[in-house]
């Protein structure tokens, strides 16, 4: 609670007032996101209009995506958004022990996200459903399918990367207390947890249970 | 949640008391989503899935992200991307929806083979 009593330490050059940088921190990472959603927007543009022009085919071949890893990586990802969440409510209320506990939790969640990643793409090559010579499918567009599979399930495990480097660098900051727990880095951080997590909550339904009744 | 002041006092209780239903009702939506892909929905099992997952992406906007919150800019902000989203999508399947078919791009199949001489036209 020591940096309680100091507010100031939290508090950046440009800004008057923590509430102001607080605000400034929700703003611009709403911005960023916002880029973000324009991105994973174009793929999902492109995975909707071959959906529309070959839909059984990718019915098809989104039976062959492992639904049970797909459905407990989503349940593991709602799970470290809940903890990534009382993170950033903990370090804006000052509770030192509840914020380390939890981003700690959040990196084990992400890791524990990408480590059954890694087991179900291991599985994907061994069935011979990477796109090329040699694709296990009959059906023509289901190497289209199968792209889109790779791309955004791989753009997404990226993007889960880049926030555990984040999580884990404020972690370490918070542990050391060289940045303190009002700071607005782990709203923002939380901010773009969940923004994954999102992204994740639209490709489960498009690539494990299509064409699955 | 509990209003602007910089010095929201909150307990981890508290904390947990408000999120962790959030986290339930999301994981119940997952149940459901997994459940209802395997009924016979016919062509409305998309809507179903992509309408628990719009649900469950409110739930983690508006009460994991705090824009539940009255903050115009930020909810501006938010959903500003939406719009072009949307844009996106009309005009895009304006176009697919509404080509001849000997134009539609789904007549020519994709391949994995040798590509072949050029016949001096374009596929797509």
């Amino acid at each position: 609670m020591s940096d309680a009593a100091m507010p100031g330490a939290a508090l950046r050059k440009p800004w008057r007032s923590l509430r102001r940088q607080r605000e400034a921190a929700g703003f611009g990472l709403w911005v960023f996101l916002g880029s973000e959603v324009m991105f994973f927007a174009c793929a999902l543009t492109g995975y909707a209009v071959y959906r529309t022009l070959w839909s059984e085919d990718f019915a098809a071949a989104a039976r062959e995506t492992n639904v049970v890893y797909g459905t407990l990586n989503t349940a593991i990802l709602l799970t470290s958004s809940l903890t990534m969440a009382a993170a950033a409510e903990g370090a804006r209320a000052g509770l030192r022990r509840l914020t380390l506990a939890c981003l700690a939790a959040t990196i084990a969640f992400g890791l524990a996200f990408l480590v059954v990643k890694g087991f179900e793409y291991r599985e994907d090559i061994e069935k011979h459903l990477v796109p090329g010579p040699g694709f296990a499918l009959e059906a023509a567009a289901a190497q289209v399918f199968f792209a889109f599979y790779w791309l955004l399930t791989g753009v997404h495990a990226l993007h889960m990367s880049i926030g555990l480097g984040v999580t884990g660098t404020l972690l370490w900051q918070a542990w050391r207390r060289r940045r303190p727990l009002r700071s607005p880095a782990f709203e923002a951080a939380g901010l773009y947890w969940h923004f994954v997590d999102i992204v994740w909550i639209f490709l489960y339904p498009l690539l494990y249970l299509a064409g699955r009744s | 949640m509990t209003g602007l002041g910089e010095a929201a006092p909150a307990g981890a209780m508290a904390i947990w008391r408000r999120l962790l239903p959030v986290w339930a009702a999301l994981l119940a939506l997952l149940g459901a989503t997994l459940a209802l892909a395997y009924a016979p929905l016919g062509r409305f099992s998309l809507v179903v899935a992509l309408g628990i997952a719009v649900a469950k992406a409110l739930l983690v906007v508006l009460l994991f992200m705090q824009l539940r919150k009255p903050d115009p800019l930020l909810r501006l902000t938010a959903f500003a991307s939406l719009l072009f989203v949307a844009f996106m999508l009309i005009l895009t399947f304006a176009d697919v929806l509404t080509r001849a078919a000997p134009t539609q791009a789904g007549t020519v199949l994709p391949r994995s083979g040798p590509d072949l001489p050029a016949m001096g036209r374009r596929a797509f």
